[in-house]
């Protein structure tokens, strides 16, 4: 019923900044593949008229008083980082130089 | 002396404690002399710190010298925490190499309360990666082993938890339940395991898998235990957008109704959809046995149908895995975590892949394909669309029949605990061990696992399942309580008792 080839697996895992090796890809379409048809069961239950659910509880926007509190410092949000400068996040770049 | 420590129930030691008859230092050195001789064997542990352990537990005893009352019922009493919560003493790794040695630089509002409430956080535990699993042996760390039988899994993805309580190594642990990452280790193991109305239990500090299900809860050798730590972790918490504001349900008072043995009255409804093909015959029968007793202490017991939660399962495989692959794209190497590949030359996004690709697991990354595959134009509708009516329906059959019946009853998963190695190959087959509790995650209403005796077909426990409505919790305890009570008395003891001695064992 479903198929997922192995070129739509190595889109998948591009969308999802996933690197992927050849072995996985193999190994990652065949199992989605048996997923896939097996999830696909949701589509026997006739949903004509049936609304969504996304939530178990109704969610409602949650506001909370306007008053400062206290949040992370900058060395506690810095604390997990593989690297920093000049107090700051020190990422590789994020454009392309070409 | 201290051996005898570690085999008491957590509200014994708490009394023991407050009544200054010993100390939490003492309860506390028990438990981690216990955890060095059995843990190397279980691996239930990732993290332990014996320091902050025994300090916290001075401070308790402190309190209590100075005549000051107890923090809380439980103030004392050791506890394992699933290594999902943060914590700001101890790294946080969710099982995964992500977040290696990672510390939180701040606590989980679980995590608070419990030191708020007295409890001596002994360590964290073992869970399959980001909670996605049922076996924990999708933990980067190794696996845990179920302490019945060590060439077993212990469940997933609180394997860690549940095997931890299960071998005497605490008293309580804390789990979250996704689709049963708390009830079905606690059904493979023979201890009590509770996922609370969602909401019941803040999620403020819990690193999300799927936020629309994710709940934490206890786990503990009885239902009284179990009711005890509910009520320190549960409540409203404004840092939790979801949290229910509502005081939480009675459950301690129901969990010692319950124990009086008295079910007259209560309606309990069995799920005809939950038995069957591919249910192992020795589980269907210690179900009927708890039935029957649930009957003998006076509940009404009547056959309800569900017909949609046969949908739950493959609806569960879609939502789960999509909001999944939201959640999980936080971890991208840039603020905290694990990076690889940042050589100078690499952009972002290359370092993002290459990071991803080394620091999750294979579960992990089926998971992050499928729910990006289900949340693509194009296939949203089929799938995801699809599963979220699925759950509209799924809520509906819960609906209906809790009209009829106060709880309904099940087996907790269809199988024992199956062979470490097992499924690891085969991700259908591992995702049928959560077949019966995933439709109180889609629905959000409470259920927990309770011990039903052994299996007759291999001696491993067996888990009875009780679900309840939404924010009604207290209706599951009080049956889990009476039930477990009955079992006692027939079986002579706690099932827990029966867990094979560890300390033997030679591996």
């Amino acid at each position: 019923m479903t198929t997922i080839s192995r070129d739509e697996v190595a889109h998948l895992a591009r969308l999802a900044r996933l690197a992927v090796t050849e072995e996985e890809l193999d190994l990652f379409a065949g199992q989605l593949e048996v997923i896939l048809t097996s999830v696909a069961r949701v589509g026997e239950v006739a949903a004509v008229n049936i609304p969504p659910t996304s939530h178990a509880v109704g969610l409602t926007d949650v506001f909370r008083v306007d008053v400062p509190r206290p949040g992370l410092t900058q060395q506690q949000a810095l604390s997990g980082a593989y690297a920093t400068e000049d107090g700051r996040f020190r990422v590789p770049r994020i454009l392309d130089e070409s | 002396m201290t051996t005898e420590l570690t085999r008491l129930s957590a509200a014994e030691l708490a009394g023991r404690i407050h009544a200054r008859d010993t100390t939490a230092v003492e309860v506390t050195q028990a438990h981690l002399d216990r955890v060095a001789a059995v843990d190397r064997a279980v691996h239930a542990f990732l993290h332990l710190d014996a320091r902050a352990a025994l300090s916290a537990a001075a401070a308790v005893d402190e309190g209590l010298r100075r005549g000051n009352p107890p923090a809380s019922p439980l103030a004392g009493v050791p506890l394992a925490l699933k290594d999902v919560f943060t914590t700001v003493d101890m790294p946080t790794t969710c099982g995964s190499r992500m977040l290696q040695g990672w510390r939180p630089p701040y606590d989980a509002t679980v995590t608070r309360r419990l030191r708020e409430a007295g409890v001596v956080i002994l360590g964290k535990t073992n869970m399959d990666e980001f909670a996605m699993g049922s076996s924990t042996e999708n933990s980067a760390y190794g696996p845990t082993r179920n302490p019945w039988d060590l060439d077993r899994v212990p469940g997933g993805s609180g394997g860690g938890s549940a095997a931890a309580v299960a071998a005497f190594e605490v008293p309580l642990a804390i789990g979250t339940d996704t689709g049963g990452s708390i009830r079905q280790p606690s059904a493979v193991t023979g201890t009590v395991g509770v996922k609370p109305t969602y909401g019941g239990v803040s999620r403020y500090g819990l690193v999300a898998f799927s936020s629309s299900l994710d709940q934490g809860g206890p786990v503990a050798r009885t239902v009284l235990d179990a009711a005890l730590l509910h009520e320190v972790i549960g409540g409203y918490d404004a840092l939790d957008s979801t949290s229910i504001d509502a005081p939480v349900p009675p459950v301690v008072r129901a969990a010692r109704t319950g124990a009086a043995g008295d079910l007259t009255g209560v309606r309990v409804g069995v799920v005809s959809q939950f038995r069957g093909e591919g249910y192992q015959p020795g589980v269907l029968r210690a179900f009927e046995l708890a039935v029957s007793r649930l009957r003998e202490l006076g509940a009404r017991v009547v056959e309800v149908s569900c017909p949609s939660f046969d949908h739950a399962l493959p609806a569960y495989y879609l939502i789960a895995p999509s909001e999944c692959s939201s959640n999980l794209a936080r971890f991208d190497g840039m603020r905290y975590g694990l990076r690889v590949g940042d050589d100078g030359t690499r952009g972002a996004e290359e370092v993002m892949s290459l990071t991803r690709a080394a620091g999750f697991g294979p579960e992990v990354k089926r998971r992050v394909i499928l729910g990006t595959y289900a949340l693509s134009a194009g296939y949203y509708d089929a799938y995801y669309g699809q599963a979220q009516k699925v759950r509209t329906l799924i809520i509906r059959d819960f609906a209906a029949a809790f009209e009829r019946v106060d709880v309904l009853v099940s087996p907790t998963s269809p199988t024992t605990a199956f062979g470490i190695g097992e499924r690891v190959d085969d991700p259908l087959a591992m995702y049928l061990s959560d077949l019966c509790t995933i439709p109180a995650n889609l629905a959000g209403n409470a259920a927990l696992s309770v011990p039903a005796g052994c299996s007759d077909d291999d001696g491993l426990p067996v888990g009875l399942q009780v679900m309840a409505p939404s924010l009604a919790d207290d209706r599951a305890y009080r049956v889990a309580a009476a039930y477990e009570a009955a079992r006692d008395a027939a079986d002579g003891g706690p099932l827990a008792y029966r867990v094979p001695a560890l300390e033997v064992v030679v591996r």
